[in-house]
């Protein structure tokens, strides 16, 4: 007993300090990918270099559309693209409370050059009851819908010493009827929509929906089929999408932050 | 092929032979379809255990059938040292009438393949001794088969009135029936568990999964290997290294590509960091299990510190994208190979402390030993792999018997396989912390002695048509089978992937049965199975 604590003295405060401090993602993270101001259309890959179909160019537009939702940041666009006319951000905070923010869309200009095309108005604001009610203590019921688990490791990584988001008033309830929303994980397969839907009306309102990953965000890599809804927004309706497969825990915290007004979306 | 010696004579008169999928493989055509329980057991008593049951649809090529091949491998100690090949029994149904007779009473480990092949294809196991459904849950139209051809992907066929849930109902005073999940109490994935119990002793425990079937192996129809693998290295988040090596070692073999030695080194360090990392964590989460959070706490610190210097080493916190058809992405620099040898310095220390700080503790000891037991003849007859079984006194591992990547091209790197005998909770946790030290070992040997050489090779866009690739993996749950087929454009046309807990789930209600209530989520902890992979 005397020798765990001395090893707990000795081993100091590992927590980090995030959002206080900005996140800092190693130098082989792959963030979001973006089309560099400039780049000649041309020299865009092919949309079928994207594993996911998250690239899109409609053909006879001059237009090119990069999901980050439906993204699984493996950056196969980057690596196939020339003169780096894709590259990857190092911002993890891409968490947005509209599905249609998270797509980036560019144009071309008369020269053949990518100009970038102003994305949606920015989600409304937080409803003042949310803010209200949920904005200082918020209990989490997570919602595995069908996860790879890498999501929901993750996570169980916040509850960790080294992100412990306790202390930020935040923390995951055993029961619907003790949360004050739901944390949902996976695409929302058919053997777990039924669970899926009466955990939700478990919650209590005002609640809030936050969607985890790729696969809760759009379908990810599973889609829509036979034993997938294809994302979350097909069965509840989701407050905030967090892209990431998966998004690093620090994405996830500002997620969560983001659900119930304490931070504000960032641009893109 | 010594040990199999006589095998083609006592089959000869039933089927034909011929090599493959690997040179070293023998794959054993059967005439009729009815003789599958003989050649099975004929199979068994020369030392084999199935260790996968794949069924393809091939109505619209020129054999008109499905096919159903059973994947047997050297498992008998007589056998030993266990031969790397797999025997592929493979037997011919007619599309009209696919019906042929069960084995499930003989070999217990066919029991789940074969619900899934009649859910799936609609085929029939006559004298099955339990066929309810097991991937398609309530609602589910009957007579409607998603991995046939003719089943289009993006159908979602409506949901139709039907029995809830069917089980065994324990009847009789004082007997309480439980049902938990599919959605628990803690971060953890979906399945629900019906205790039937006396007080707090469970008389029966029946679990249903599948909850997660995400229609992966349809979905990867039709892809090219490269959008595949990233489906592959995606079935589960844990064994995201893992099951995305069987994926490349399947298509790469289908390819006939020699893999260059250095990505082969890379990507060894890449699954030994991966099983590192989930051993740490999975010997937090009994601690957990028993109630003591200074070890959970401990678990989870040291999981995290090594999926940060998978993280430093592939960009991903999973360790996805290092791997790729082909090769590797990325190298390893001096700076990340001194990251790597810290965080081992750091772990090793830890986890000894850890594990003496368990050991000395009473009362978690207490909660460990004589909980959770699965002997080794349960353990052998239904086919378990990994912790699980070796806890149990099953020395095998597919690092030693199917090598695979790096292991056994040099001397350090032949893994030492440990075993335990209790098969209970304790043991299970001995052999996690064990094969732990191992990994950081073979971790170490791998930053000392990396080959140089190439990363990556051409893998061509088109896999050569209508051939098989056939893997083994390690990964740390267990030995997962990866079968591979191209189709005539050179895309994939059947994958299927035997995951380790998919061999092992059944074990959990048998361990859990000799326990009380209370014990359960400690016994599932020390088993560690994992959903994702094994429902797809």
């Amino acid at each position: 007993m005397l020798t765990a604590l001395l090893r707990s003295l000795r081993t100091g405060v590992v927590t980090i300090r995030y959002p206080d401090e900005p996140a800092q993602p190693p130098e082989r993270f792959r963030g979001a990918p973006r089309v560099s101001p400039g780049a000649m259309m041309a020299t865009l890959p092919q949309p079928s270099v994207c594993p996911s179909g998250a690239i899109a160019a409609r053909p006879g537009q001059s237009r090119y559309t990069i999901d980050r939702a439906r993204c699984l940041y493996c950056g196969r666009c980057a690596e196939a693209s020339l003169d780096g006319a894709i590259e990857l951000g190092r911002q993890v905070e891409l968490s947005a409370r509209k599905r249609e923010s998270l797509v980036v869309e560019v144009e071309s200009d008369a020269a053949g050059r990518a100009v970038a095309l102003p994305g949606p108005p920015r989600g409304e604001e937080v409803a003042e009851t949310i803010r209200r009610t949920l904005g200082r203590s918020l209990q989490l019921r997570h919602l595995d819908s069908g996860s790879c688990n890498a999501c929901d490791w993750e996570l169980t990584a916040l509850l960790n010493p080294v992100y412990d988001v306790r202390r930020l008033g935040v923390d995951f309830v055993a029961s619907p009827r003790h949360a004050d929303g739901v944390i949902v994980t996976g695409p929302v397969t058919r053997n777990l929509e039924l669970a899926v839907r009466r955990t939700y009306e478990a919650v209590p309102e005002p609640r809030v929906v936050i969607a985890v990953g790729a696969c809760a965000s759009s379908g990810g890599i599973v889609g829509r089929s036979y034993a997938s809804a294809g994302g979350v927004a097909e069965v509840l309706p989701v407050d905030v999408f967090i892209p990431g497969c998966p998004p690093r825990p620090e994405a996830i915290i500002f997620g969560i932050l983001l659900a119930v007004g304490r931070v504000a979306e960032r641009a893109p | 092929m010594p040990p199999l010696h006589g095998l083609e004579e006592r089959l000869a008169s039933w089927a034909e032979f011929e090599r493959g999928p690997r040179p070293q493989d023998l794959t054993v055509r059967l005439k009729r379809v009815e003789d599958v329980p003989a050649a099975v057991a004929e199979l068994c008593a020369a030392g084999m255990a199935l260790a996968s049951l794949v069924a393809t649809d091939e109505e619209a090529t020129a054999d008109r059938d499905l096919k159903l091949r059973y994947v047997f491998e050297p498992a008998s100690h007589s056998l030993r040292p266990l031969p790397d090949m797999f025997v592929t029994l493979l037997a011919s149904l007619d599309p009209a009438r696919p019906e042929l007779p069960s084995i499930a009473v003989e070999v217990p480990a066919a029991n789940w393949h074969e619900r899934e092949a009649q859910d799936l294809f609609g085929i029939v196991f006559s004298g099955h001794p339990d066929p309810r459904p097991l991937v398609v849950h309530d609602g589910w139209p009957k007579g409607l088969y998603p991995l046939r051809k003719r089943f289009a992907a993006g159908q979602r066929p409506p949901v139709e009135p039907g029995e809830e849930f069917p089980h065994l109902l324990v009847e009789g005073e004082g007997v309480l029936e439980v049902p938990v999940g599919p959605i628990h109490a803690g971060i953890i994935e979906p399945g629900h568990f019906r205790f039937s119990t006396v007080g707090e002793s469970v008389l029966n425990l029946e679990a249903r999964l599948f909850y997660t079937h995400r229609g992966l192996e349809k979905r990867i129809e039709g892809m090219t290997t490269i959008d595949a693998f990233h489906v592959a290295e995606r079935v589960c988040g844990v064994c995201s290294v893992a099951h995305g090596l069987g994926f490349c070692e399947a298509a790469e073999q289908i390819a006939e590509i020699e893999m260059p030695v250095r990505a082969r080194g890379l990507r060894t360090l890449a699954l030994e960091l991966e099983r590192l990392y989930n051993h740490l964590g999975d010997i937090g989460n009994i601690a957990a299990g028993a109630s003591y959070h200074y070890g959970t706490s401990a678990g989870l610190r040291m999981k995290e510190a090594i999926q940060q210097v998978g993280e430093r080493l592939t960009g991903n916190r999973f360790l996805r994208g290092l791997l790729v058809p082909g090769g590797v992405r990325f190298d390893l620099s001096a700076e990340l190979a001194r990251s790597i040898e810290a965080a081992m310095a750091a772990t090793a220390e830890a986890l000894a402390s850890l594990m003496e700080r368990i050991e000395n503790n009473p009362t978690v000891i207490d909660r460990l030993d004589t909980t959770g037991l699965l002997s080794l003849p349960d353990a052998i007859a239904l086919g378990m792999t990994g912790v699980g079984a070796r806890a149990s006194g099953v020395d095998r591992d597919a690092r030693r018997d199917h090598p695979h990547a790096a292991y056994g091209t040099a001397s350090d790197l032949n893994v030492t396989v440990v075993t335990e005998s209790d098969g209970d909770v304790h043991a299970r946790l001995n052999v996690r912390a064990a094969e732990a030290r191992e990994s950081m070992r073979l971790v170490r040997a791998l930053l000392a002695s990396l080959p140089s050489g190439p990363l990556r090779v051409p893998m061509p866009e088109a896999l050569p048509p209508w051939r098989i690739g056939l893997a083994a993996i390690e990964s740390p749950r267990g030995a997962a089978i990866h079968w591979l087929r191209s189709d005539s454009a050179g895309r994939v046309d059947r994958y299927h992937l035997r995951s380790a807990s998919y061999a092992n789930w059944p074990a959990v209600p048998l361990a859990a049965q000799s326990s009380i209530i209370p014990d359960f989520p400690l016994v599932n902890k020390s088993f560690e199975l994992c959903y994702s992979c094994t429902d797809r």
